[in-house]
């Protein structure tokens, strides 16, 4: 359950987390660094980024009609579609997949939204043996753990960390270098893709004009997952399509760049339906589930633009907030900016009401979003519903009311000021104050604050340049 | 050239020495002033906090008030960034308000920026002998654009050794309440800002933005090593005096 304590909890943690910090420190600047360079020779980066709002602004505007034209192609090309309000529903429908097809065991390339709705576990309990395929999305499997970055699950742990997780699995001791680690993985998961009975992929677009469902991964695990075992189930968000193969080009010249600083990644995948006669290989049985999941409720909001996302992960790299305390802190399976607006837009206000205000709103991350989602306007927002649905403290709502009256009012105003000194001057040695009272202590534990002179601009002004206006 | 001074609360109250700089300076530069008495807070804190009510009588108070000037100066480059560009946000959909919003975003200018494009000087001909770095605060930088201005005047003070910043572009982790209600993660925003700082071997930080001062200033006093915190106004005004 979330709440305000859990959440301090979490970030009281993440913030003694030396480790922790360093890695995801040492992520972000690389993916900075990269990504500038990328987004250079890409030339002109801010048009490109209109288009590609453009392209996603129009999906979302007639999301019925691309739905209808993206699950008429799927069907045409001999897949299934399912469309699942709830991630109850989608579950559901994978799980009852799972129990015709006699399935012993699944193999996964990442999906964000898998995770959104919990399948691993479910499946679990129907004693399917579930099995990450991405590297970084195994480990933290093997770890136990949630995603805590959307592009690079696995951001906070060391290689000594992975090292320590696999030789768990291996039964002897392995080194902690790289080749070792990945010739690892590389061989307990060759023998899982062999014997898995269905595959299941997430979705980075959808292509609505011919029905085709688009990955991009770096290990070309994406591949393995969606054409060794017989059965390929993809699972997308609602909002992840594209209507022609040209707007796919565009966004995928800026998800790899804004992502990583890739200029394009390994593996694109794309597919269209189940295997057909003359085809090498594929499933024989290919089901896309799309999921609404609370989706649908933004459309028609202020918030809609949040469904333009591409889930890069740029605006994470960029924020100093997940700099400082990594993704399991957001509590949710999105993280950093993004999973600051999601989350609560997709979960409900009232179970996340602290994340809004985890956030300097320093804008970096508006500033970085290749479809110009203005994330850290939403966050503003998202505090305003928390103080229109009465959330905030009492306490402070009054402070707020006093601050409008007084606002307004140029002899309250005044007075205040006037009083600052007075009030202030007893915690003060001379120019600061060192160990402030009441709420000002929040401030004066980690720094000095400043004394308000005993004069302030104004009385200044009055005397110096008598009164209201001059140079008239 | 004729314009108010908006020295919003957190230089009226705690650096009034900022807002007396800004009138020595712009008086030099030729501009008469006034002050419209009626000015208080331009309602940043609130609306930040998602009190958009209280905010939004704070707006409509300072639209009132600076109705009749030409040009509104400001040494704050995150009110600055309030007026343009939350103000005309706040009162899209009010046929009355959204006008006179939109008016005084309009001749609302942050304060070395009304000197580089509405004065159109870049040299005051200043002159002060120190080393010099300067913190880019996020919404004068990314809320109304102006990144290059104060660098400029900063730069033409002769005498001056300007150093960069390292990560310059990063948030010094105060954003408002966000330093008490975050109180852990501000403070480590804050330190890796000092640090950065303390690299560059500058004797003075320059900064437009109160907020940023106070935070970055505070820490810098409690941790114990003098790098002088100073206004953009500030400087200008030494130089300016300099050997006289
Ligand atoms: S909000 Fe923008 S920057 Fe962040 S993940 Fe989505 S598309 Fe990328």
């Amino acid at each position: 359950m979330e709440n305000k304590s859990a959440f301090k909890d979490r970030v009281k943690i993440a913030v003694q987390d030396d480790y922790l910090q360093k890695s995801v420190q040492n992520a972000q600047e690389r993916f900075r660094t990269q990504r500038e360079m990328a987004m250079n020779d890409l030339g002109n980066f801010q048009e490109w980024r209109n288009r590609a709002q453009e392209i996603r602004a129009h999906v979302i505007e007639n999301l019925d009609s691309y739905l209808e034209q993206l699950s008429e192609n799927v069907e045409k090309n001999g897949g299934y579609v399912y469309f699942a309000a709830t991630k109850e529903e989608a579950v559901e429908y994978v799980t009852q997949l799972a129990k015709k097809k006699q399935a012993k065991s699944v193999i996964k390339s990442k999906s964000m939204v898998s995770e959104e709705i919990h399948l691993n576990q479910a499946l679990e309990k129907l004693d399917v043996e579930v099995v990450e395929s991405d590297l970084g999305e195994y480990i933290i499997q093997l770890a136990k753990e949630t995603p805590s970055h959307i592009i690079a699950p696995a951001i906070h742990k060391n290689r000594k960390q992975i090292a320590e997780l696999f030789s768990r699995v291996a039964g002897e001791t392995l080194s902690d270098d790289t080749k070792t680690l990945t010739a690892f993985a590389r061989r307990q998961l060759r023998e899982k893709f062999l014997k898995a009975d269905i595959g299941i992929s997430g979705c980075n677009f959808a292509i609505a004009e011919s029905g085709s469902v688009v990955l991009v991964t770096n290990e070309g695990n994406g591949r393995l997952t969606t054409t060794l075992p017989k059965t390929h189930v993809a699972i997308m968000g609602m909002e992840r399509l594209v209507p022609t193969w040209e707007d796919l080009d565009v966004l995928l010249s800026l998800l790899p760049r804004s992502a990583t600083g890739q200029r394009i990644t390994s593996y694109v995948t794309a597919i269209t339906g189940p295997r057909k006669h003359e085809d090498g290989d594929g499933p024989e049985e290919f089901h896309l589930v799309i999921v609404d999941n609370g989706r649908s409720s933004i459309l028609g909001t202020r918030y809609q633009q949040v469904l333009n996302c591409i889930r890069c992960g740029a605006c994470l790299n960029v924020c100093p907030v997940y700099r400082h305390i990594g993704g399991h802190a957001y509590g949710g399976v999105y993280s950093g900016p993004i999973g600051a607006v999601l989350t609560p837009l997709l979960e409900g206000i009232e179970k996340w009401k602290e994340l809004p205000y985890a956030s300097s709103l320093c804008g970096a991350c508006t500033d970085v979003c290749p479809v110009k989602i203005p994330l850290h306007d939403y966050l503003i927002f998202l505090r305003q519903d928390v103080v229109d649905a009465k959330l905030t403290p009492f306490s402070e709502r009054m402070a707020f009311k006093g601050f409008g009256f007084a606002a307004e009012r140029k002899a309250i105003y005044d007075f205040s000021v006037a009083m600052a000194h007075k009030v202030l001057k007893p915690f003060s040695n001379e120019s600061h104050i060192e160990k402030g009272p009441g709420p000002l202590s929040d401030w004066t534990d980690v720094k000095d604050f400043p004394l308000p002179p005993k004069d302030s601009f104004r009385s200044w002004w009055k005397e110096e340049k008598g009164g209201d206006k001059i140079g008239k | 050239m004729k314009a108010s001074l908006f020295i919003t609360c957190l230089s009226d109250i705690f650096y009034p020495e900022v807002g007396k700089s800004l009138v020595n300076v712009l008086e030099k530069l030729g501009v008469s002033l006034d002050f419209p008495e009626g000015q208080s807070c331009c309602g940043q804190p609130a609306y930040n906090s998602g009190y958009r009510e209280d905010a939004e009588k704070a707006a409509k108070h300072m639209i009132r008030v600076f109705k009749d000037s030409p040009n509104v100066v400001t040494p704050s480059g995150s009110c600055a960034a309030m007026v343009r560009h939350y103000y005309p946000m706040m009162f899209a959909n009010d046929p009355v308000w959204s006008g006179k919003a939109q008016e005084l975003a309009d001749k609302t200018f942050e304060f070395s920026e009304f000197i580089v494009k509405v004065l159109k000087k870049t040299d005051l001909g200043a002159v002060y002998p120190a080393k010099v770095t300067y913190h880019h605060s996020c919404h004068m930088k990314r809320g109304i654009r102006v990144e290059e201005e104060p660098v400029q005047l900063i730069k033409s003070i002769k005498g001056i050794t300007f150093v960069d910043l390292p990560y310059k572009e990063d948030c010094c982790g105060f954003g408002g309440t966000f330093s008490v209600k975050m109180p852990e993660i501000s403070e480590q925003m804050v330190d890796e800002k000092i640090q950065h700082v303390y690299e560059t071997e500058a004797d003075i930080l320059v900064g437009s933005d109160l907020g940023c001062i106070m935070n970055i200033g505070g820490r810098l006093r409690r941790k114990g090593k003098p790098v002088e915190v100073l206004h953009t106004a500030q400087l200008l005004e030494r130089g300016l005096n300099h050997g006289k």
